[in-house]
């Protein structure tokens, strides 16, 4: 394994509008904490991409690996019966 | 200083500071295209801002002597943008309570450009002083060359006497208080030694520069003058 010498790895997460989820736009390397936040403001919000940043250590990141799909994601696709799919939605319900 | 900083673009010591440098360029052309367009129809002899960027020699130029300092290396770029990122944050909170309308609007614009500005060189200062040796050498060099261009910054003339008068313009003396401070503690925090030297350059407000700008406006003016009136 290679060593990365540009510094610490950062992922970033910016949120678009308040109240809806964050969402990893990439990555980049920064020294610390507060310039990792600023860099990601000056690299990843140039054209109004959202109005909150979030930065996480790349390390800190514990991400599934491609061996997992098999037990962990398919054995979800025949139990229809976690889906809300039997219940009819009255008719007038706007928001549900 | 946004000419000066677009230099880096391509050379900057990692990506992320490359494209912080620019960012931080671009808003100040911004900014000078909103200041010199209104000069232009203040002037009231129909020039736009890009006559008045492109087409004045160096002696109609009023710009301080301190942003037409050359880059050097990251240190000095850094210390030369954090001290006028001071001047500016303080210039931009007292122009905002101008009589003007358009340069009170303005100020309050740009308050929020520079408010990043000034955290983004803080921050550098900090690290760069309270870093390695090398890396304090280099700023600390930097802090005690640029020092005396910083007198500059807050020289008043007639005009200037005038319009603060009238309520348009600002006291530069106040500010000059509020930067002093500013400066010192940070340069404190960042172990850095605020320069004695009293001796400071001066006439930017007579058209009076240093030798650095006479270059500096032979690149950026090169393509209008050669090609007048040329379009993209």
């Amino acid at each position: 394994m290679e060593k990365d010498t540009q510094g610490t790895l950062w992922e970033v997460f910016v949120q678009a509008n308040p109240g809806i989820p964050h969402k990893h736009v990439g990555s980049l390397h920064a020294s610390d904490e507060e310039m990792a936040l600023q860099n990601a403001r000056d690299v990843y919000t140039r054209r109004k991409e959202g109005i909150s940043i979030w930065v996480v250590e790349a390390k800190n990141i514990k991400a599934s690996s491609p061996e997992d799909i098999g037990s962990f994601f398919e054995p979800a696709n025949d139990k229809v019966y976690r889906h809300p799919t039997f219940y009819k939605v009255p008719d007038g319900v706007k928001h549900l | 200083m946004g000419q000066r900083l677009s230099e880096w673009c391509g050379h900057g010591p990692v990506l992320e500071e490359d494209i912080a440098l620019t960012n931080i360029a671009l808003d100040l052309v911004g900014q000078a295209t909103a200041i010199l367009n209104y000069a232009g129809k203040v002037e009231g002899k129909g020039h736009t801002e890009d006559d008045l960027a492109f087409l004045r020699p160096e002696r109609e130029f009023r710009n301080v002597l301190l942003a037409e300092q050359p880059n050097g290396d990251y240190a000095f770029t850094i210390a030369r943008q954090f001290l006028f990122d001071v001047y500016q944050y303080y210039y931009y909170q007292s122009l905002q309570k101008s009589k003007d309308e358009t340069l009170s609007a303005l100020s309050e614009k740009s308050l929020k450009e520079v408010t990043y500005h000034l955290r983004h060189t803080s921050q550098w200062m900090l690290r760069l002083g309270d870093g390695t040796p090398e890396s304090h050498e280099r700023v600390q060099r930097a802090i005690n060359e640029l020092w005396m261009f910083t007198g500059d910054l807050f020289d008043m003339d007639e005009v200037d006497a005038l319009l603060l008068k009238e309520g348009v313009s600002i006291d530069l003396k106040e500010v000059k208080g509020k930067w002093e401070n500013h400066v010192a503690e940070l340069l404190e925090k960042a172990t850095l030694q605020l320069p004695v030297q009293t001796f400071m350059q001066a006439g930017s407000r007579a058209g009076k520069h240093t030798e650095h700008l006479g270059f500096l406006l032979a690149e950026m003016q090169y393509l209008q003058r050669t090609y007048p009136d040329v379009k993209w």
